[in-house]
């Protein structure tokens, strides 16, 4: 049996978590102060995620630059890796929050999609 | 001279949601005055994610935040002004403004939101030697060159302060391929959230130097390095410990200062300890019918807050020029022993609806302590809290139905207790 302990990142609070070990199986969550806590203190043990944020070039808007994210968290080693797949997208404008900018990325069923409107020029 | 029933200088989250939230109260007649060329403010260059938790119970990147606010704005058919700079307000509530288009603008308000914002504390107000070379930025700036501009200020990057922004330009940095070598911080605790730490620094290997500083900047024309040095506990470097980092890049995270010069020629009082107006418990600042709220009045950790605190000014400018605002003189709310300074500082319980929470910065790190609140010289919360720190703002709830137990009470005292 093994502890770690661990800051939540599930919201600003940033509860201290201590986690039992068994091997690589998670026996108990404390500390945490909501339901949160604990599924990311399960998470971050077995298979750490993080919701990835980046930015991609646009053509033909009022803005050059289109700040996007992975639609759900992902592989948190698969980060610098998903970072680069964005290298040499360029997106026409009009572009709206929501609207898929990468499709699938890296195969983890996760599409990127932008995160501000950025009408014709 | 054009006439509205509010005016609100300002429009970013603060100001957009106080215009919602007077919109809601009946008042239709309300301009917002952005100086940028569009609203949300500091928000759209926020492109990580982590806002809205609690306003919205998802997590947002900072434009789907601001976003929401202005689709609300816009159905609303609430004006706005952008690319205009304010540049005179005074206690008759008469604002002055300037753009290109209608030149300048004189506006009689009925009630005023004084929603500005803060600014960076820049490299001028840290006396570091050494010489004027480029590669210093404010975190903010960078954070602009790289989210909004999308350049990259520099490929070697170190930290001074670790505000959130600087954390947060610590990842987005490292992401775009620069290597942050270090997060230099005076203090022995980081001013941070705790999150950041852990998903900007500790997530790629960024080492976060507690109580060191930088000693000398090295450069002509461009940045070459930074010499840091750990400090004692009167924060003076300490000899011998000096270490020098190459680098062509330093970006400052080393806090925010509430925006306030129009609020000074308004003739608004102003709190030593904030920065910002002094506030009662509507948010209403020392001259009746200008109101504050969001990062002009303290500076926050989460725009949440600044959404609730913005309703509450909105929603009490509204009732101002309604004429159902109870004046009167309110409960002095006092802070100490370890409490920085409470928002708002005085309370008139007639107005509070079921309630208010007061919002507050401890001065230090405290573990396993208590926030105490004391009417007059009775005790009546006691809240166990296993860690407070200053890059935390915290909150106490204080209902009506405790007002109303202490309808005598002359003072509201709140302090950090060991028991």
């Amino acid at each position: 049996m093994s502890t770690r302990e661990l800051t939540c990142i599930g919201c600003p609070v940033g509860c201290a978590l201590e986690v039992e070990l068994q091997g690589n199986d998670v026996i108990s969550v404390k500390g945490n102060t909501c339901k949160i806590g604990e599924n990311y203190a399960k998470k971050e043990c077995t298979n750490p995620t993080r919701v990835v944020t980046s930015s991609v070039l646009v053509t033909g808007g009022e803005s050059e630059i289109l700040p996007v994210k992975t639609e759900k968290d992902i592989p948190k080693d698969l980060i610098y890796k998903c970072i680069g797949a964005l290298k040499g997208v360029v997106v026409k404008a009009p572009i709206h929050i929501g609207d898929i900018v990468l499709e699938n990325v890296l195969d983890t069923g996760v599409n990127i999609i932008a995160t501000k409107d950025i009408e014709k020029s | 001279m054009q006439e509205y029933d509010l005016v609100i200088i300002g429009g970013g989250p603060a100001g957009l949601a106080a215009a919602v939230s007077a919109n809601d109260q009946g008042i239709n007649s309300i301009l917002i005055i952005e100086r940028d060329d569009q609203l949300g403010g500091i928000l759209n260059q926020c492109i990580h994610n982590g806002f809205g938790l609690h306003t919205f119970k998802e997590e947002l990147t900072g434009p789907e935040y601001s976003k929401r606010f202005i689709d609300k704005v816009v159905a609303l058919d609430i004006e706005y002004k952008l690319d205009t700079m304010v540049l005179d307000v005074n206690d008759d509530k008469q604002v002055t403004a300037v753009n290109t288009e209608d030149g300048i603008l004189e506006i009689k308000a009925k009630a005023i939101i004084l929603a500005m914002g803060c600014r960076e504390r820049p490299r001028g107000a840290l006396n570091i030697p050494g010489s004027r070379c480029s590669g210093i930025y404010t975190a903010g700036t960078a954070q602009k060159y790289v989210n909004v501009e999308g350049l990259m200020p520099g490929k070697e990057v170190v930290i001074l302060g670790s505000g959130d922004i600087g954390l947060i330009m610590a990842r987005r940095m490292t992401l775009e391929g620069a290597k942050v070598k270090a997060c230099v911080e005076l203090m022995p605790h980081s001013s941070g959230l705790k999150r950041n730490i852990v998903q900007c620094l500790d997530d790629f290997n960024i080492p976060l130097k507690l109580s060191h500083t930088i000693t000398n900047i090295v450069g002509q024309d461009r940045l070459e390095g930074v010499t840091i040095a750990e400090v004692d506990e009167h924060r003076k470097p300490i000899k011998g410990t000096e270490q020098y980092i190459p680098c062509d890049t330093l970006l400052l995270s080393v806090g925010l200062l509430p925006e306030n010069e129009l609020s000074r020629q308004a003739n608004v009082k102003l709190s030593r300890v904030t920065g910002g107006p002094e506030v009662d418990e509507s948010m209403q600042t020392s001259i009746p019918g200008i109101f504050t709220c969001g990062n002009v009045l303290h500076v926050h950790d989460l725009v949440d807050n600044v959404t609730t605190e913005s309703y509450t000014a909105g929603k009490n400018a509204a009732d101002y020029i309604n004429g159902i605002h109870h004046v009167g003189t309110g409960i002095e709310v006092f802070a100490t022993a370890g409490v920085r300074y409470t928002v708002p500082q005085t309370i008139n319980a007639e107005n509070i609806g079921d309630g208010i929470d007061v919002r507050f910065r401890v001065g230090e790190v405290f573990k396993n302590s208590y926030v105490s609140v004391y009417f007059d010289d009775a005790l009546e919360m006691h809240l166990k809290k296993k860690i407070l720190t200053p890059g935390e703002m915290e909150s106490v709830k204080l209902t009506k139905a405790i007002f109303n137990k202490y309808s005598d009470c002359k003072k509201i005292t709140i302090k950090i207790e060991k028991e």
